[in-house]
């Protein structure tokens, strides 16, 4: 069996290498498709591979906690996180590493400096956050607990804000306008681009009390905090941080929360979910694309066994028996389709690469193993299936019918 | 036992209502190293007889009897078996495979004897030597004149050491010079101790033979030894 499975591949290729022209053009099919396969696969896993790097400079001991406002509509009342939130947090919940807020305020004008104008959110902050988000100055320094004791009109931006507004290289000591407010810039961040499509350079941040101070008092702005924990006691911490919250909140035993707590961790798994999402989907619209291609492969076989015909009548009279010219045809169309598939596999590595370097701030395409596999192993599949039915012609037909054929 | 051995043998073809009787009652007797040619007139039934005496092709009735197994009843699988050991094909149109090399058909039918790579093309060579194309072994068929060709097919078809040589009309695509060589051939190879078997219209190439069987309407009109001209 091994014998004849090793001369089928040595006539199968000698077939394929004499229709060269004829024989690319029939497993275009599946070049392209198992090529598309590859480059999304590879795209979506080095997206997945980028993001996994993002959250591991997050950590995975840290929960975000914000409103829900999907029980706004359903509680018919505001829905909101508080400054009285937080103290309670802070003198309940045993075990959290530290916890900081995070109020988003905006004004009509925006933020301006000598009439240019930016359009984002500035936010109260206490120091600690930049620990936790791993971000620091690169001119000046980041706040300070001075800021938030003095409540101090200072503010520290990153440089799409910067570029915004038209500021200098080093604005440091500028003065920019927010709402009726005049903020003294004292740091300017390290650039740390972009994130799931969000420039993580747009950013303000002024102390946490200078911006309790210049809203008005009946104002709830969108807060969230940002809590740190042992990763081992993440879960009693967020179970704590809830009974407290669902106190303050005078939530009703039986009703939901109107807030979310989220681990990072779960943050990124849902975006692995979703990843995950796109590839089988693009795997499935690929899959049948490959069917495609192996039904152009059955019909260039089905031709191809009736112009051999003549060919398979003398092989039959030499003694070829059914399964050998079976096995024949069989084989070439696996070929045809494996070659097609290492084609392809090298066109859509390197069309992986290309794109992948097109985009910026995208770590380089990665293909996995197992997608290499599935691609060949696929193309081998369309093979067998596609060439059983020529095959099975080829080895039905009579020697004697056969050798007559012209 | 005779090698061949052919008992009250019969082919029925059925064509659309009507019952063809290509062959009627054939019984006849080939020993080892006999020289035989069919002749007839076309429809005379002399390629029905050649495709089953080639196992192409199975009696409607009677027994066929090669080097003491019955062929006649036998399945696809073991025919194919006995045509790549037993028989060797020449026909009138070479049927050569094209696209390969000279060397790579004489190789082909010991590849379904399952010979390994090496010894096929040890013995593929030694044959094509031996028919006079040591030379032009690794030519296509394309590139081969029609003698050529023949003699590619002649070594093909012994390249197996079958029992019989069956040749269709061996000469029918040839000049006659060329014709006179392969004749030479074939007399050379019945020397050596070669069963062959011929299927000719031409009663000038039959004469090379040492029997003559003439068939008529499906049956045997003469069967005569003559010494060869």
């Amino acid at each position: 069996m091994i014998f004849l499975i090793l001369e089928s591949f040595r006539s199968a290729l000698h077939s394929i290498r004499a229709n060269a022209l004829r024989s690319f053009l029939t497993s275009l099919g599946i070049i392209i498709g198992v090529a598309s396969i590859i480059t999304v696969v590879s795209l979506v896993q080095g997206l997945q591979a980028s993001i996994d790097q993002q959250f591991e400079s997050l950590g995975s001991n840290s929960l975000i906690i914000q409103p829900d406002f999907n029980q706004q509509e359903y509680e018919g009342r505001d829905v909101y996180l508080s400054e009285d939130d937080l103290l309670a947090i802070r003198k309940r919940v045993v075990g959290l590493d530290s916890v900081t807020p995070q109020v988003f305020l905006s004004a009509a004008q925006g933020l301006t400096y000598r009439g240019n104008r930016s359009s984002v959110d500035v936010r109260g902050v206490e120091p600690d956050l930049f620990v936790l988000d791993d971000t620091f100055a690169d001119r000046g320094r980041e706040l300070i607990a001075a800021d938030l004791i003095g409540r101090s009109r200072v503010m520290v931006i990153g440089d799409k804000v910067r570029r915004d507004l038209k500021l200098p290289n080093d604005p440091v000591g500028e003065f920019v306008q927010f709402g009726l407010d005049w903020f003294k810039i004292v740091g300017l961040l390290e650039i740390k681009g972009n994130f799931l499509g969000q420039d993580l350079d747009n950013v303000a941040y002024i102390p946490f009390t200078t911006a309790n101070s210049i809203t008005p008092t009946h104002a709830n702005p969108f807060m969230i905090f940002l809590a740190k924990a042992d990763p081992d006691e993440l879960d009693w911490v967020r179970q704590q941080i809830r009974q407290v919250l669902r106190k303050e909140h005078k939530i009703q035993p039986g009703k939901p929360d109107d807030f979310k707590i989220e681990s990072s961790e779960q943050i990124q798994q849902s975006i692995a979910q979703v990843t995950g999402i796109i590839t089988v989907v693009f795997g499935g619209i690929v899959g049948i694309s490959l069917l495609v291609g192996g039904i152009g492969i059955m019909n260039i076989m089905l031709v191809s066994v009736t112009e051999r015909t003549r060919e398979i009548g003398i092989c039959k009279a030499l003694g070829a028996t059914r399964a050998d010219i079976m096995l024949q045809f069989l084989i070439e169309a696996v070929v045809l389709c494996l070659l097609g598939g290492l084609i392809g596999l090298a066109a859509g590595f390197g069309l992986g690469k290309v794109i992948a370097n097109m985009i910026p701030n995208f770590t380089p395409a990665v293909v996995p193993l197992w997608a290499v596999f599935l691609a060949l192993g696929f193309s081998t599949g369309v093979g067998v299936l596609f060439g059983l039915l020529p095959a099975a012609k080829a080895a039905r037909l009579d020697p004697i019918e056969s050798l007559r054929y012209e | 036992m005779s090698l061949i051995e052919l008992k009250n043998v019969g082919r029925v073809y059925h064509m659309g209502g009507e019952t063809l009787h290509a062959l009627r009652d054939i019984n006849l007797g080939i020993e080892q190293n006999e020289y035989v040619a069919f002749i007839g007139a076309s429809g005379s039934g002399k390629s029905t007889l050649m495709n089953i005496l080639g196992c192409l092709d199975s009696p409607s009735s009677g027994e066929y009897w090669l080097d003491g197994s019955r062929v006649s009843g036998m399945s696809g699988k073991e025919l194919a078996r006995v045509r790549n050991r037993e028989i060797g094909f020449i026909f009138q149109s070479f049927n050569l495979l094209p696209r390969v090399s000279a060397l790579k058909n004489v190789m082909q039918p010991l590849i379904y004897a399952k010979v390994g790579l090496r010894e096929r093309t040890r013995r593929a060579q030694a044959m094509l030597e031996q028919v006079g194309l040591g030379e032009r072994m690794h030519h296509q068929p394309n590139e081969l004149s029609g003698g050529q060709r023949q003699r590619v097919a002649i070594a093909r078809a012994l390249v197996t050491q079958p029992s019989i040589l069956l040749a269709d009309e061996p000469t029918g695509n040839l000049d006659s010079k060329t014709s006179l060589d392969i004749m030479t051939l074939f007399k050379r190879l019945h020397e050596e101790g070669q069963t062959i078997i011929m299927v000719t219209h031409e009663t000038d190439i039959a004469a090379y033979c040492e029997r003559q069987i003439q068939l008529h309407d499906g049956h045997v009109a003469t069967d005569s030894r003559e010494a060869p001209a």
